[in-house]
């Protein structure tokens, strides 16, 4: 049952995964907040894809680009009128904002688009397989890790080889120490949303691809998983989100090939309480970090 | 250069600085001293703008910049090692180095400023690829002090630069100090270790309990005060 069509799958849900609590993780690093708002970014994304889809002429890798786009600016627009007003306050009001902007995109969904799913058009080739040494792939997972392998390539060279990238890093270790060396907090802090944003914004396309459908609640499952997945991994390392997204998406898919078939209904319940384990045996997660605990005030 | 005139700040409810006064000049090398909890940190961090004082105001270079954020006052020209060194552990020496220079990052600049500080600091040479949390105490304070150097500051503020050092690498940092000073850096420099910092300073400011008691050249301080009590540590507060 472990053959090459499984290891495939479940590399794609894990840089599925990863790219998820990477976007969650590139925030907390530095606020240490988790934007309970992420999952509503990938409902922007995906309901972009459902309205330019639906009526637009519009090719499909323009919509999908403009979806990324969409949730990237939202996520610019929501530190920009709800988190960075109450930054200096405490960390305790930019949770309870990140609950209010969550609340507030989806019953903007609610109210604007419908409560009811919504059907997204995807092009062909989301429904399409390969053959990978005579076994067949769905393209969606092909896509899925060619996707997240190009971002986590683009990511590193951003963090490893550009001033902005380098004082993002600096940012997560010592955030006061670096803006004492001149590097602006909202520069610093507008990178990580829209890095975030766009994260979710790829994330939504490949979600929506296992559905094809869009609700306006369709950002809490996405936001378990990130959450989890960069609990599994270490909160504070970007490093740990993407191992945390593997180790989740592999715990995952053994689960449902090792479980009987009456017990398959609970696999998220063992999913849980294998974390529980990894929590009591690891508090910090799979992925140490070695930076102190601080915060921005 | 820079001028303090009465400033006041609390951390929450407590009020660590109660009215403090103080000048430094172009090119001097100026320390504050005094016991634990004096204020004399609370002060560093108050000119670099990661706390507001609450009254007062803070010249420099005759601009008030009282309020202003870290980040603009390192614009200007005011670079903070702070206690305990606050390097970033996780980035390379090279990294820490070239964040250093996020206010002056053009390249020749940018390789001139690095020769210099690698001629200060031959180790952090052989170091360059290695994590900033993997070097010694001595290493890491060389690397906090190169990294602020590599802004070229107008004015550079040290906090308990020889803390937890061993006491051939205090002499270093102290031989170190100097040196910058005889460079022209102009520095603030506070310390609990105060033979050794009047051996070098131009004047210096004891400070007990947020305020400025005595001031002066290390001549003048050792004859007028109780250096000794201020030395030995035993003076408590107030006096």
């Amino acid at each position: 049952m472990i053959n090459l069509e499984f290891i495939i799958n479940t590399l794609s849900l894990g840089s599925l995964y990863a790219m998820l609590a990477l976007g969650l993780v590139i925030v907390y690093g530095i606020l240490r907040l988790v934007n309970f708002a992420y999952g509503e970014l990938i409902m922007i994304g995906g309901y972009t894809l459902f309205l330019l889809t639906g009526f637009g002429p519009l090719p499909w890798l323009a919509v999908a680009v403009l979806a990324i786009l969409a949730a990237m600016f939202t996520s610019l627009f929501t530190e920009l009128v709800a988190f960075r007003p109450v930054r200096e306050k405490s960390l305790t009001a930019m949770l309870i904002t990140s609950f209010a902007v969550s609340a507030l995109l989806q019953n903007a969904a609610l109210l604007i688009i419908s409560p009811r799913a919504r059907a997204v058009t995807l092009p062909e080739i989301f429904q399409t397989s390969v053959m990978i040494a005579g076994t067949s792939v769905p393209w969606r997972n092909v896509l899925t890790i060619l996707t997240s392998l190009l971002m986590l390539v683009l990511l590193t060279v951003l963090l490893k080889r550009t001033v902005l990238g380098i004082a993002l890093r600096a940012a997560a270790d010592n955030f006061t120490m670096t803006r004492m060396l001149g590097v602006p907090a909202n520069t610093v802090i507008s990178t990580a949303f829209a890095i975030s944003g766009i994260m979710a914004g790829l994330v939504s396309i490949f979600w929506i691809a296992r559905s094809s459908i869009v609700t306006p609640t369709i950002g809490a499952p996405p936001l378990l998983v990130a959450f989890v997945a960069t609990v599994i991994g270490g909160m504070r390392s970007l490093t740990g989100a993407v191992v945390g997204g593997f180790v989740y998406a592999a715990m995952i898919s053994l689960l449902g090939v090792l479980l009987p078939p009456g017990l398959l209904e609970f696999r998220e319940a063992f999913m849980f309480a294998f974390v529980i384990i990894i929590l009591l045996f690891l508090p910090q997660g799979l992925i140490r970090s070695k930076t102190s605990v601080e915060r921005v005030g | 250069m820079l001028e303090l005139k009465d400033i006041h700040t609390r951390y929450g409810a407590i009020t660590a600085l109660r009215g403090v006064s103080l000048s430094v000049s172009q090119g001097e090398l100026v320390a504050l001293l005094g016991v634990n909890g004096a204020g004399k940190s609370t002060t560093l961090v108050s000119i670099a703008g990661v706390l507001r004082p609450w009254k007062g105001d803070i010249l420099f270079e005759d601009r008030s910049i009282a309020g202003r954020s870290p980040e603009q006052i390192a614009r200007l020209g005011i670079s903070l090692v702070p206690e305990g060194r606050a390097i970033f552990p996780s980035l390379t020496v090279e990294e820490n180095l070239r964040l250093g220079a996020f206010t002056r990052r053009e390249k020749t600049e940018y390789s001139r400023n690095l020769g210099e500080v690698f001629e200060l600091f031959p180790v952090l040479k052989d170091r360059m690829q290695q994590p900033g949390g993997t070097l010694s105490g001595g290493e890491q304070q060389q690397l906090a002090i190169g990294r602020a150097l590599m802004s070229r500051p107008r004015l550079l503020m040290l906090d308990e630069p020889s803390l937890g050092l061993a006491p051939a690498l205090v002499d270093q940092i102290f031989e170190l100090i100097a040196r910058l000073h005889r460079r022209g850096v102009t520095i603030l420099l506070v310390e609990q270790n105060v033979e050794r910092s009047l051996e070098i300073v131009d004047r210096a400011y004891l400070m007990n309990t947020g305020l400025i008691e005595s001031q002066g050249t290390p001549q003048q301080l050792r004859t007028q005060t109780d250096i000794e009590g201020i030395y030995m540590g035993v003076r408590g507060p107030g006096k």
